[in-house]
């Protein structure tokens, strides 16, 4: 009797087994095996053609010198900033979309966020340069208006990187947000306000820790897109971009330093998953809770 | 446990499997393979014309995929050499990468009409291409990298003038290895003669990368592809810059202001090859291209597509006597003050890679 | 309308002069003046839709009349926000915190008005003891049960010493049991606090119970405002009469009218007699109500002829509606097989009545009231 049920269990495990067969492998091929590769490669250091040695060197590179540590601490500021900076101005887009714009209205402005990603990223960034640069259209406007003294050049600065890394990032920001403000009992927010708070005092003792979650699952999202990001950073900021990715990418195709790539591309990794742990950490969500909202 | 483990076996059998059963489709389908031909290049390397001409002739079909250097020996590192029938990469980046990755294979020039190579170009794909004995490419077009400057504006006469203060903000380059090359010879050295001494080398690689630095605010921005660099000039955004004569003349036949010149510290050439991956499908294929593009007419319409001058010996013949004037305009004592790329050894583009990233670090 | 200020002569704790509320063309709030006295609980009571949610949200300050002004305590609450007035708001869902802990929840006005921290924990722990929920200031909102939330909500508001509470039908979202045990709570909490309480519902039976006055509430004005007997014992119109309490509306024309007494002969084709409320023209289309326990009920009619000045119905028992001590019977008069409610005396008496049995019944004509028909009605 004992052995039939537990025949009957195995049989059961064995067929979730095969049921998810498909998706382990999917998952196996395409993420675990390419990753150990890299790590792999990344612990190795080439002494002379074709030959290999187990080696710490390229993460000792990294280290040593001061240039990538650099990048890398730019990198991770800017995307935080960044990430800031978005949260900022999807928020009260997220409320209007949420409380205030009705039926039809919400939906037109869930498009109008959505608009920019009708266009490939290549094509939105241009758009960018076309608007900032010193003969483009931002520059002449506002020379014409009188606010500088000839057209300025827009583009190339940190600031420019933002721009383009906030306007790319809007929409990670508002999906979340608005689904958590959704979810937020409007009569919540009157009863805070019947029992004497004023604005900033509802938005912080009521709508922010309701909409926690929706907050950090936004800033898990956009923070890892604007650190992987790799062409904004690298047209909008020009001579002075110095994105992580752009050293990545350099590593891996132009030096044809695979093994420092690599190197790097953990590195990221685990700078990403520290923040994100961080970030969890300081809000004091849960992160099974946060994905559950995104 | 056992139940995923025996699960990830499975997998791997049958992914194994799959790959023996391409590897037969590879062996079994040569028919096919005949029939294409997979060319990794430059954009302008081979015009629709040319692809279609061959067509007609031998019956195969080109197709073509648009590249660099880099992208040519990262993608052909990547499969092992696989995936393409002819690269065309520039000949200085053969051997370093051969050496390193195997990812060609030698040419059998019993199978190349030879005489239809220029012999000095020949010659120097014979001296950079050559690994143990073996040839691993043949010339296909040259040009060089001088600096173009909107003479209106400024006069300049070598690659420092970029750095003047006159020209603040409005100069270019483009952080690559050429560059580096350029500014090492602008400061009076020869870097090509240092390529086998590692440390001093690094020396000067250093010294060009502060010179580029103390110049970097003269810098507009630095150039990933022409087309960014095509735009700066004609919004004037540009005076002066680093540009390839063949971008060059085409800016100045729509502006005569625009002009390609020769530096005095001289141009750097360079010399773009075909060489055969190493696990190329279809070789037949490929020594028949490399023979058609020879022919003086095919290698003529090649030259005019690119606004180079073709390392077919017979070509120049044909060639328009436009891009020659300009030539001779930019040129003026021919070939004389050009500066030819050796073959870069191994391990040099580290050196030169730690430089080009402080330099874009710098502020 | 009656003032309703007590005998202290205090100024009313709220008074609404000419309130007018418009949403595009209709009229949510027209021109409502009305006032409460200090300490009292009043109601207002009317259908959904009849403008009272508005009404107490423009005494909460989430809405401002277009005309009129709301004082309370004597101060004009013109351009005074909610978070200014002293008034507190219990919720129909109550809209507790859920991301704070019972006791953070009935100290968070207190912290708003920068109470300290101790004294703010002493003052909530200390009214959570009054509403019978010592110690539970540590709990999670979600581990209360119903009626425990609900004296969180009004501990969370009465915490606040607020000059007048706002409740805003609390007790729809409960169970039925609940629900009446809560009335008598929310009697007792009234007039344990003292505090004057404004109550909405939709519901008359707990208007009648809570309240000091009641006012019935129809298209944005009170059809009438008075003490919960007023309302059932001398309903001022027909709406009143047909809301308030279970009644039976009969249609009808006035064939004779007798001074106080009319005769009504309704649509239907039967003869009764009421007392009139308001004049009553001969021939004028009117409206009859008889309350269910107005009426008497015989198995002959020779029982009822002891009543002087009644007229004796027939008619037959279409169902016994058996609740205790709230049992009735709905019979169908025989001539216009109209359907009548009949209270069942409380002895149990006719507990043995047969559905389709004959019956007699009658009622007092001064118990039965009669108004002229509402012409006018949009």
């Amino acid at each position: 009797m004992l052995e039939a049920t537990a025949t009957a269990a195995w049989h059961r495990r064995l067929m979730l087994g095969l049921l998810l067969a498909p998706a382990l492998i999917w998952l196996f091929a395409l993420i675990v095996l390419p990753h150990l590769d890299l790590a792999l490669l990344s612990f190795r250091e080439s002494v002379a053609p074709r030959q290999y040695v187990p080696s710490l060197t390229q993460y000792r590179t990294f280290f040593v010198e001061p240039l990538y540590w650099h990048v890398f601490a730019r990198t991770a500021i800017l995307s935080a900033i960044a990430t800031a900076l978005t949260l900022l101005i999807a928020f009260p887009v997220a409320w209007t979309i949420a409380k205030l714009a009705r039926g039809r209205m919400g939906a037109l402005l869930f498009v109008v966020c959505l608009i920019p990603f009708w266009v490939s990223e290549t094509v939105r960034t241009l758009g960018w340069m076309i608007l900032l640069r010193e003969s483009g259209v931002l520059p002449a406007f506002l020379a014409h208006l009188g606010v500088t003294h000839g057209p300025i050049e827009l583009l190339y600065h940190d600031a420019t990187i933002l721009v383009g890394l906030v306007y790319t990032s809007l929409l990670f920001m508002v999906v979340p947000l608005v689904g958590s403000l959704e979810s937020l009992d409007n009569s919540l927010i009157e009863a805070a306000y019947d029992l004497g708070s004023g604005g900033f005092a509802i938005l912080r003792k009521i709508v922010i820790p309701h909409a926690a979650p929706g907050i950090t699952a936004g800033c898990i999202v956009v923070f890892m897109l604007t650190l992987g990001n790799y062409l904004t950073p690298t047209l909008l900021g020009g001579k002075n971009s110095l994105w992580f990715t752009e050293q990545i990418y350099s590593q891996f195709i132009t030096r044809f330093n695979w093994e420092q790539g690599a190197a790097f591309g953990f590195l990221l990794l685990a700078l990403s998953t520290a923040m994100v742990w961080f970030g969890l950490k300081l809000s004091g969500q849960r992160f099974s809770d946060v994905m559950r909202r995104t | 446990m056992k139940l995923a483990t025996s699960l990830l076996l499975g997998a791997g059998m049958l992914m194994g499997a799959g790959c023996t059963q391409h590897a037969a489709d590879k062996s079994s389908a040569n028919a096919d393979d005949a029939k294409t031909l997979r060319i990794i290049t430059w954009s302008d390397y081979i015009p629709q014309e040319i692809v279609d001409q061959f067509k007609r002739e031998t019956g195969i079909q080109v197709e073509v995929s648009l590249s660099n250097n880099e992208e040519i020996i990262s993608k052909l590192r990547a499969t092992g050499g696989a995936g393409f029938d002819l690269a065309q990469p520039s000949q200085d980046r053969i051997v370093s990468a051969q050496q390193e990755f195997r990812i060609y294979r030698s040419i059998d020039l019993a199978k190349v009409k030879v005489a239809e190579f220029r012999p000095d170009l020949l010659e120097i794909v014979k001296k950079n291409a050559t690994l143990d004995g073996k040839l691993y490419a043949l010339p296909y077009v040259w040009g060089t990298e001088g600096l173009l400057v909107n003479s209106k504006r400024a006069t300049i006469s070598d690659y420092m003038d970029l750095c003047r203060p006159d020209l603040k903000g409005k100069t270019s380059v483009r952080l690559r290895r050429p560059t580096l090359m350029a500014f090492a010879l602008a400061i009076g050295k020869d870097p090509f003669a240092l390529y086998g001494d590692t440390k001093a080398y690094t020396a000067l690689m250093d010294e060009v990368g502060r010179t580029l630095i103390a110049c970097k605010p003269n810098f507009r921005f630095f150039y990933d592809n022409k087309d960014q660099l095509i735009n700066g000039v004609r919004s004037g955004e540009i005076v002066a810059s680093m540009m390839w004569d063949s971008v060059s003349w085409k800016l100045n036949r729509e502006n005569p202001d625009l002009r390609y010149i020769n530096p005095k510290s001289g141009a750097i050439a360079w010399l773009d090859t075909m060489a055969l991956p190493a696990r190329g499908r279809n070789e037949a294929g490929a020594y028949a291209w490399i023979n058609f593009t020879m022919r003086a007419d095919i290698a003529a319409k090649i030259a005019k597509s690119i606004g180079n001058f073709s390392a077919s010996q017979d070509a120049d013949a044909l060639m328009d006597p436009r891009l020659k004037a300009q030539f001779a305009e930019s040129f003026p004592d021919g070939m004389k003050n050009m500066k030819w790329y050796p073959a870069i050894p191994p391990g040099l583009e580290e050196i030169e890679g730690r430089v080009l990233d402080r330099v874009k670090a710098a502020n | 309308m009656a003032a309703l200020s007590s005998a202290t002569g205090a100024p009313p704790d709220l008074e609404a002069r000419a309130v007018i509320k418009r949403f595009g063309a209709h009229v949510a709030v027209d021109n409502l003046s009305f006032s409460v006295a200090r300490g009292s609980f009043f109601s207002i009571l009317g259908p959904s839709g009849c403008g009272k949610t508005t009404l107490l949200r423009m005494i909460a300050g989430f809405i401002a009349p277009d005309a009129g002004d709301i004082q309370i305590g004597g101060r004009s609450m013109a351009g005074v926000a909610p978070n200014r007035r002293p008034v507190n708001m219990v919720f129909q869902h109550l809209a507790l915190f859920p991301m704070m802990n019972v006791g953070e929840n009935v100290a968070f006005g207190l912290a708003r008005r920068g109470v300290a921290r101790a004294e703010r924990n002493r003052k909530a722990d200390a009214m959570l003891e009054r509403v019978g929920l010592g110690g539970a200031s540590g709990k999670r909102v979600d581990e209360l049960s119903g009626g425990q939330r609900q004296r969180v909500a009004i501990a969370r508001s009465l915490v606040l010493e607020p000059t007048l509470l706002l409740l805003d039908e609390p007790l729809g979202a409960l169970d039925l049991k609940l629900r009446e045990h809560m009335k008598i709570e929310l009697k007792q909490l009234q007039s344990a606090f003292g505090t004057t309480f404004v109550y909405i519902t939709h519901d008359q039976s707990e208007a009648l119970v809570l309240s000091d006055h009641v006012g019935v509430m129809n298209r944005g004005h009170f059809e009438q405002l008075g003490t919960p007997q007023e309302l059932y014992y001398a309903p001022a119109t027909p709406f009143v009469a047909a809301f308030v309490g279970a009644n039976n509306r009969m249609a009808g024309k006035a064939s004779a009218v007798n001074g106080e007494l009319v005769d009504v002969a309704t649509s239907a084709g039967w003869q009764i007699r009421a007392r009139r409320h308001g004049p009553v023209a001969t021939g004028a289309a009117v409206e009859a109500f008889v309350r269910p326990e107005a009426a008497t009920i015989a198995r002959t009619s020779a029982e009822l002829a002891a009543l002087p000045g009644q007229m004796v119905h027939e008619g037959d028992v279409e169902s016994l509606l058996f609740d205790g001590a709230n049992s009735a019977v709905l019979v169908r008069e025989l001539k216009s097989r109209f359907e009548f409610r009949i209270a069942l005396p409380q002895t149990g008496r006719y507990a043995d009545l047969k559905v389709g049995e004959r019956i007699s019944f009658s009622f007092d004509p001064e118990r039965a009231a009669c108004f002229a028909a509402p012409s006018a009605h949009a």
